[in-house]
């Protein structure tokens, strides 16, 4: 097979002029997005297809009720993720703003609007990593395979957002249970009380932890579809690794625009190009609080 | 492609409007809607607290809150990353692929619906790998 000759040092983008009125690295930053747009619309999707396929799937309601300091009685649902969404969704107008006042070359607007973003961005990890933390430490009372009950967290492996557990059910479980979970469920009903009240706990025998847990009425659930730990974790795993990942992006144009570079240059196109990238994130954002918390 | 110009690539910067007026503007309509989804998430929330909830009405709000949801997506798109200011060929290279997603969805939700369908039938029990000596159990006495 022979190819054409091609002068040496030919710059394919850079004869005539490009068709979509636009840089190389601009397009081409456009196209990466579209791919990764596909990679998480087929995380989604595959996430929607087992909540389909299954009867009962845990309602977020319930699952994110929670808010910094506001205590485990709290029943706030929706309230710290639109917390989030509005971190993120301010971020992204920081972040345009930036790409207007690189239009305007004026590198002490872009570097403010740079900075305001990559706080925006840090703020953001910093409520996923404390969601995450509640979720992976949470203590959800749950029937067990073997019959018995105990305290599960949301995890990979375990999800204790089943349906409701009947009252009976309840109990006969509780006969079941072995002491040292007897003792677990029983701490769980005294958030206040200290290590103190727990080591008079497991000196308590069996039927008074018993007496002791009913009288409370506690809530059970059975253990729900184990997939869901692993599509919220994966899923805003994949979304939080973008957003850091954009975070740092965010600190080298920073620093880049500080040093001087784009000024030296004549445009600011690559804060644009970090933009599209910044609002992109934002966009995967919209559809996971979607997917996750709102339906 | 007779001769090669080594020059700059020529493209022609977007008309600036000056002020900063329409990124303002566009970050309270998605403020705007998101708290619109919000609230219908709490009516969801609070349909589903209720003694008999009514699943044609959450199925709806639901409905609205995805419209919303393509809503916020198109002014991000369209206003934030600029793609409405684009030429329109570099428009339809973005938009025309993203149409799959139409199929994608239907095919894979309708998939996990017939899973489901299928689980909530002996269709869907696993199949008896090992030889087992003991008579067929008949349909009736399975539940």
């Amino acid at each position: 097979m022979s190819t054409t000759a091609i002068p040496a040092g030919t710059k394919w983008w850079n004869g005539g002029k490009s068709p979509f009125n636009a840089s190389y690295g601009k397009v081409m930053m456009w196209y990466f997005l579209m791919s990764d747009a596909f990679t998480f619309g087929a995380f989604l999707i595959s996430y929607g297809t087992i909540r389909f396929s299954v009867n009962h799937w845990a309602d977020p309601n319930h699952v994110f009720n929670a808010f910094p300091f506001a205590g485990h009685e709290a029943n706030l649902p929706l309230a710290f993720v639109s917390l989030m969404t509005f971190i993120l969704i301010f971020s992204s107008v920081t972040m345009v703003l930036a790409v207007h006042e690189g239009h305007n070359m004026n590198r002490k607007g872009v570097e403010r609007y740079m900075l305001l973003t990559i706080l925006g961005g840090l703020a953001f990890l910093s409520c996923q990593a404390w969601e995450w933390t509640h979720l992976l430490t949470g203590e959800h009372i749950s029937l067990l395979s073997d019959g018995t009950l105990n305290t599960l967290p949301t995890t990979v492996k375990s999800n204790p957002w089943g349906t409701d557990l009947p009252h009976e059910a309840i109990l006969a479980a509780l006969q079941k249970t072995p002491h040292d979970q007897l003792v677990t469920i029983a701490g769980t009903l005294h958030h206040s009380a200290e290590a103190a009240a727990h080591h008079d706990l497991s000196a308590m025998s069996n039927p008074e932890l018993i007496s002791q847990i009913s009288a409370a009425g506690i809530h059970a659930t059975n253990p729900g579809p184990i997939a869901f730990g692993g599509y919220f974790f994966g899923i805003t795993g994949f979304h939080g690794f973008h957003v850091f990942s954009g975070v740092i992006i965010n600190i080298v144009m920073y620093a880049k625009t500080k040093l001087g570079h784009f000024d030296q240059r004549g445009h600011y196109e690559m804060i644009e190009k970090a933009g599209l990238y910044w609002h992109f994130v934002d966009l995967v954002w919209v559809f996971v609080f979607l997917c996750f918390y709102l339906i | 492609m007779s001769q090669h110009v080594i020059s700059p690539e020529i493209t022609f910067a977007a008309p600036h409007e000056g002020g900063t007026k329409r990124i303002w503007r566009v970050f309270w309509l998605l403020s705007f809607l998101t708290i619109l989804e919000l609230g219908l998430g709490l009516a969801i929330y609070n349909i589903h607290k209720g003694e008999n909830p009514n699943a044609t009405l959450v199925l709806f709000f639901k409905g609205l809150v995805c419209i919303l949801t393509l809503a916020k997506a198109y002014y991000i798109v369209s206003v934030f990353m600029h793609l409405g200011d684009e030429v329109r060929n570099m428009i339809m290279t973005i938009v025309v692929p993203l149409c799959l997603f139409i199929w994608f969805i239907i095919a894979f939700l309708w998939d996990g619906n017939a899973w489901k369908n299928l689980r909530n039938t002996n269709a869907g029990s696993k199949p008896d790998t090992h030889q087992v000596e003991t008579a067929p159990v008949k349909e009736g006495e399975k539940h």
